[in-house]
């Protein structure tokens, strides 16, 4: 990669959100320099792999090198175990693979990537963002640029060197513990979510099988002062299709549940991705949201480039495009999550009795007609209806 | 040093410089850095930490949760 000149370009981070912005830039004719901290974009994974087949319609078809598991729906139990099976196409993906295929489909495209390159800071000249400063196994360089994209997560000081503020609230961020099993005897066709108070507080423990007896098994919690470690190995020690499971990997981390940002735009610069908390506040998918993300920060990029124009007043058009397009939905979705949060595991036990299948999928969509439905027909669920108030 | 990081339980997962702040932790290559210059000692990266790696010291804790009301309130 040539450090000299001035790219159109730079976004720091190839995860989903950098290598799919990449990608529609390059395709834009832009040119356009990627960078990742890792030694190995997409590993290791910090995720629990799942993904909704309409994904697809963002970034064609997977190759199938990239699915460990092909999905037909979720089990959704209840503490005293009885469950509510929810229809949905999806897949448990193996992330290496899948985010090496979509920064394959950027590089093709003409996207210029360099794996193993720590972005520190940002260069900021007069209030306006101009370039990056690195570090490779501990050299500094420089790279200099019109726009810069953060794709970095939500962990990167890079925002806040643009006057962006991406602290994620303790209230907001669920803390994440995670073992890639095998030996898993659940049933592969769907993902296993565990719900209740005692199991995960204001989260939820998953198996997300990725076939052939290997499964993510992972608990989420709300941070306090039990990690979610504990709450695993609690899991995993009573779960009769986990209990005699061997360990492969051990994953851990955070992952925002709410509190996407009002403003992502800088001059010369964009927040994208969960950077800018696009994730489901629900079930903490963030695939799709970093694609449709990265894929709504690359068009108006595209556009302000075109009109030489990288004002934050030009590129404001990101953050109505994007909390027009996708955050009002996401908004929805977290404030059924706060809904959910309230309820006692009895609560959850008498949900999974009464909800229908459909139930469970327009909950997640953030559509309280679900409950406000089931609630006419059953008034014992009344109590809820003062959730939605 | 009332902030501890206990290198061999830390993952580098980064949940804790999310949550902080005060920009006072950062991943660098060789680890996470806590920058004592912008830590208040205010514990919620203790408190975000999946595997306990952090542990931040209870009187100073007091304290420094104190300067993070004090600075929420200021940037208000």
């Amino acid at each position: 990669m040539d450090m000299s000149g001035t790219s159109d370009v730079i976004i720091v981070g190839s995860g989903p959100a950098g290598s799919h912005c990449a990608k529609k830039l390059a395709q834009a004719g832009l040119d356009v320099k990627v960078f990742d901290r890792r030694n190995e974009v997409g590993a290791p994974k910090r995720c629990g792999e799942g993904l909704d087949k309409k994904a697809e319609q963002l970034i064609g078809r997977i190759p199938d090198r990239c699915i460990a598991q092909k999905i037909r729906g979720a089990r959704v139990y209840a503490p005293n175990g009885k469950h509510l099976e929810a229809p949905g196409e999806g897949y448990v993906l193996e992330r290496k693979v899948f985010d090496k295929w979509l920064a394959t489909e950027a590089a093709k495209a003409g996207a210029d990537i360099r794996a193993g390159t720590l972005v520190r800071e940002l260069i900021v000249d007069g209030g306006v963002v101009k370039g990056i400063r690195g570090e490779i196994d501990g050299d500094p360089f420089e790279a200099r640029t019109k726009l810069v994209i953060a794709a970095t997560g939500a962990e990167s000081p890079l925002p806040k060197q643009a006057g962006i503020d991406t602290t994620v609230s303790l209230k907001l961020i669920d803390t994440c513990y995670q073992y890639e099993m095998v030996g898993v005897k659940s049933d592969p066709n769907f993902i296993h979510v565990y719900m209740g108070n005692a199991l995960a507080p204001r989260g939820y423990g998953w198996i997300f099988c990725k076939g052939n007896t290997t499964a993510n098994v992972g608990i989420g919690v709300i941070p306090h002062e039990t990690n979610p470690k504990v709450y695993l190995d609690r899991f995993v020690a009573t779960h009769p299709d986990v209990k005699d499971a061997s360990i492969i990997e051990v994953n851990a981390g955070g992952v925002p549940v709410g509190g996407m940002l009002q403003n992502m735009v800088s001059d010369g610069f964009i927040v994208c991705g969960e950077a800018a908390h696009h994730v489901n506040p629900i079930h903490g998918g963030g695939i799709k949201e970093a694609l449709i993300s990265g894929q709504i920060a690359a068009e108006v990029a595209a556009d302000c480039l075109k009109k030489n124009d990288i004002s934050r007043k030009a590129l404001e058009p990101y953050n109505d495009g994007w909390w027009k397009e996708r955050g009002g939905h996401v908004r929805k979705v977290e404030k059924a999550r706060e809904v959910i949060e309230k309820m006692t595991d009895d609560d959850f036990n008498l949900l999974v009795d009464v909800l229908r299948p459909n139930d469970v999928i327009e909950l997640t969509q953030g559509k309280p007609e679900a409950f406000l439905r089931v609630i006419a027909k059953n008034p014992q669920l009344l109590k809820f209806a003062q959730y939605l108030m | 040093m009332a902030w501890k990081l206990n290198k061999d339980k830390c993952v580098e997962c980064g949940a804790c410089v999310s949550v902080c702040p005060f920009s006072a932790l950062e991943l660098e290559k060789n680890g996470l850095v806590n920058y004592p210059d912008k830590c208040t000692l205010c514990g919620i990266c203790e408190r975000a930490c999946p595997v306990s790696a952090i542990k931040v010291e209870k009187e100073a804790k007091a304290a420094g949760k104190a300067e993070a009301k004090k600075q929420k309130k200021t940037r208000k």
